[in-house]
């Protein structure tokens, strides 16, 4: 998670448009540089726009945006843009050109020269996890996730160090989007992007922020904060409700298993884990069922390992008939069980550390300056 | 007499063949200059909301005046010439042309045009690479109108020397002899047909992108 | 230049011009009657074989091709072959005209039928309304703008055209064209000219202002997918070229 140096810097922006509507209302907010910022909210709380005024597909009516210190305003457009990757819903791809032409589309108005642009597409279609042959074509001929992913590609084709990113995974269904995200937290992990990101689903937001700004209809800012701080305090009622009734829950997909004690697996009681030669965890036996069929009945379990989160932990020990989650190293091998209430109480800990978080955490206190009374 | 004279077509056939020669030579180049001229003046009318209304009105005015009468109007300046017949020709498919295009850049998906310029593309290079190329399947199908119609209104033009195949129908008219109309006529359709299936294919190079798309789509409803 | 204009407006103003049975009056009014007679004529046999096709969807393919083949029939090839087989009488004009005019109405009916949504006809249908139904509460009320335009298309091409009625020694407006060109008279055919345009534009318009009257009536809904008020050929291509 990058913590550098503000790249973008929003100083009092405001945006009013002729018809007296204001899409954004005095912003002052930065972007880290290598972190992901989401904005989100409701539609119409300014953050599509707070977005576009970055590479001024939107000029602000008031204020100053500054990239990397120098004041926009003062940059060609067509030069900033070329700088600047952007991924918008439903990819936006180009309809008339194949995959591989539409991700060359920046370097080839760099003047790159075609060979190289193609040979840095081809690249880049590997890199988010398209197959060689999507190259030859056209986007109606791949799927929603396939043409978000070109989309991707082509954002990052030119190497550019910042991407706007305007709901780009809104389109796509639940299980798609989910293996977008992770691909996109596993690129961002290489690639140390500094990314801003649109939503208005809080559960991506939460997924993907390393920071998230929350907006509120009339383009107000309400609160920017580390997603554990946001879900542990947040600012005020507007902001707790957009979050929802599950905020705690939230809270729980942030932390790990890591450092949660684990025990042996009973060897008493009515259920019995039974692994493989190797050590795999297969199933819970219910020792009360008949002796003759009890091999074939193994109650299903899904083994976690200590990069799961304490939600995915909780949901399985809620489903488990023995109230016990199995733990597994890297290799898939058994190494203990956890009980229900150990992962309550590591739950409820976190909590209560999000929730006092003030205490030294030096991303609060800066945090607090994107609050806009 | 009104029965077809079967035995006239092939003694002319050689005459037959220079008039239909003659014809493409007033249609091709009319739809050549009315799109031209249409494009750029269609980019104007999609750019500028106040001048659309003006452009394809006076297009919409040009297409009203009678051919015949234009024809004979532009006689003072061009005199008895095969201009004359082409400027004529290209002022009606002017309105076609015209609102196709239009039509066809209005129809440019909103996020591709967006994409280009965030980009960083200028706005000819939008237009070149992006805008136009999208909008060339209604582009075309407004060419094979305009072609399929100027190929039929040539022979308006035999008035004035310039008709084409037309010219068989004032023989014809002038001597009470069908046989030369029916070839007239036949031959115009069939001039048409083979400009119109030229221009599908022409359509059908153009646009890899467009090829077994419906197929698709169909298949994607079918699952 | 100014000279001509002058000349066409002493022309298009003089009373003696105007009146008698060969007077701009009585040319008007024949045209009229010739374009308009057509055009019903080719409305009737037009309109039920695009609503027909559109709602079947059966002979789309065919019909649309026929439809642009016809629109390749040079008319004045028609007309003077209808008049060399049928004689002096009102059948070349009629047969000329009408056979203009049908192709442009079933395209367009044709595609105001295809425009609406499958997903609006499936709801009508699965609210129990019949076929029938369906066609005369769904189908026709939104695709009505786009018939309107056909119709306005066909009769603006159609009083344009009917100008060569003259050529098989008929009336019409068309006779200031032929007799001007025959005498060498600028000023006669620039007369006729602007005459046939002032009616095409004026019938276009009142026919406008009637299709926004139905559009209106046949729900502010279908209104909305009106194209834009101006008519012209070639404004609805063939939806398999799309």
């Amino acid at each position: 998670m990058g913590k550098g140096l503000p790249v973008i810097e929003f100083e009092s922006v405001s945006k009013h448009y002729p018809n007296g509507t204001t899409a954004v209302d005095d912003l002052t907010l930065t972007m880290p540089e290598g972190g992901i910022t989401v904005l989100v909210g409701t539609s119409g709380c300014g953050k599509t726009t707070t977005l576009r005024m970055i590479n001024r597909m939107v000029d602000p009516s008031s204020g100053r945006i500054k990239l990397n210190g120098k004041d926009i305003s003062a940059t060609d457009r067509a030069e900033l843009r070329r700088g600047i990757g952007y991924v918008i819903q439903q990819a936006g791809l180009f309809p008339h050109r194949t995959v591989l032409d539409n991700i060359a589309t920046v370097p080839l108005v760099l003047g790159w020269g075609r060979r190289k642009a193609r040979a840095r597409a081809e690249e880049l279609l590997e890199r988010v996890g398209l197959q060689p042959d999507a190259a030859k074509r056209y986007p109606h001929q791949l799927s929603g996730g396939q043409q978000q992913r070109v989309g991707v590609a082509r954002a990052l084709a030119a190497d550019p160090p910042v991407l706007l990113m305007d709901e780009p995974f809104s389109a796509v269904d639940p299980v798609v989007r989910a293996h977008l995200q992770d691909e996109l937290l596993r690129l961002q992990d290489e690639l140390q992007k500094t990314i801003v990101f649109v939503t208005h689903d809080i559960d991506e937001a939460v997924r993907l922020g390393d920071r998230i700004a929350i907006f509120r209809t009339g383009g107000q800012l309400v609160q920017c904060a580390t997603p554990a701080e946001l879900l542990a305090r947040p600012a005020d009622a507007f902001v707790a409700d957009f979050l929802g009734a599950e905020r705690g829950l939230k809270l729980l997909s942030l932390s790990t298993l890591a450092g949660v004690e684990q025990g042996p697996a009973p060897e008493s009681g009515r259920w019995r884990l039974v692994t493989s030669g190797d050590g795999r965890p297969q199933g819970w036996r219910d020792t009360t069922a008949d002796g003759d069929s009890a091999g074939a009945d193994l109650v299903p379990v899904r083994p976690l390992s200590d990069g799961d989160s304490l939600l995915a932990a909780l949901n399985e020990a809620v489903a488990s008939p023995s109230g016990l989650i199995a733990r597994v190293d890297a290799d898939g091998k058994l190494t203990g069980v956890t009980s229900r209430d150990a992962i309550h109480d590591a739950a409820g800990h976190e909590h209560a550390r999000a929730a006092k978080a003030d205490g030294g955490a030096a991303p609060a206190k800066t945090d607090a300056e994107g609050v806009i009374a | 007499m009104n029965s077809v004279d079967w035995g006239w077509i092939p003694d002319h056939a050689r005459d037959l063949t220079i008039l239909a020669l003659d014809h493409m030579a007033t249609a091709g180049p009319a739809v050549l200059f009315g799109l031209l001229i249409a494009v750029p003046l269609a980019v104007v009318a999609h750019r500028v909301r106040a001048l659309r209304g003006l452009l394809l009105g006076i297009s919409s005015i040009l297409y009203t005046i009678p051919s015949l009468a234009l024809f004979v109007l532009l006689l003072p300046i061009t005199g008895l010439t095969r201009t004359t017949a082409i400027v004529g020709l290209t002022a009606y498919t002017l309105c076609v042309l015209i609102r196709n295009t239009v039509e066809g850049l209005d129809a440019v998906p909103a996020h591709a045009r967006e994409a280009s310029v965030a980009m960083g593309s200028s706005r000819t290079r939008t237009l070149l690479t992006v805008e136009l190329p999208l909008a060339l399947p209604v582009i075309m199908a407004g060419v094979r109108v305009a072609t399929v119609m100027s190929i039929s209104l040539v022979s308006v033009a035999s008035y004035i020397g310039y008709g084409g195949l037309g010219q068989l129908f004032t023989d014809g008219f002038q001597r009470n002899f069908t046989t030369p109309v029916w070839a007239g006529v036949a031959l115009t359709l069939l001039l048409a047909l083979v400009a119109d299936a030229l221009l599908v294919a022409i359509q059908w190079l153009c646009t890899p992108w467009q090829r077994g798309h419906a197929a698709r789509t169909s298949a994607g409803k079918a699952a | 230049m100014w000279e001509l204009l002058k000349n066409l407006a002493d022309w298009l103003t003089s009373g003696d011009e105007w009146s008698g049975t060969a007077g701009i009056a009585t040319r008007l009014l024949e045209h009229t009657q010739y374009s308009l007679l057509s055009t019903l004529i080719a409305a009737l046999i037009a309109l039920p074989i695009g609503l027909l096709i559109g709602h079947t969807g059966r002979g789309a393919f065919l019909a649309i091709n026929l439809a642009s083949f016809g629109r390749a029939l040079p008319t004045v090839g028609l007309i003077t072959l209808v008049f060399l087989v049928s004689g002096l009488s009102m059948w070349p004009v009629y047969i000329s005209l009408v056979a203009l005019a049908v192709p442009v109405i079933v395209t367009n009916t044709y595609a105001g039928m295809a425009a609406v949504s499958p997903e609006v006809k499936d709801a009508a249908a699965g609210q129990g309304l019949t076929g029938w139904q369906v066609l005369w509460k769904v189908e026709v009320p939104l695709a009505l703008p786009l018939i309107m335009t056909g119709i306005r298309l066909a009769v603006v091409q159609v009083i344009a055209t009917a100008t060569i009625a003259a050529y098989v020694s008929f009336g019409g407006l068309g006779r200031y064209v032929f007799d001007g060109l025959a005498q060498r008279d600028l000023v006669q055919v620039l007369g006729g000219a602007v005459l046939v345009a002032v009616l095409a534009i004026a019938v276009d318009l009142a026919l406008g202002g009637v299709g926004a009257c139905l559009s209106g009536l046949a729900g502010s809904r279908a209104a909305q997918h009106a194209p834009s008020p101006h008519g012209a050929p070639g404004q609805v291509a063939p939806p398999h070229d799309r």
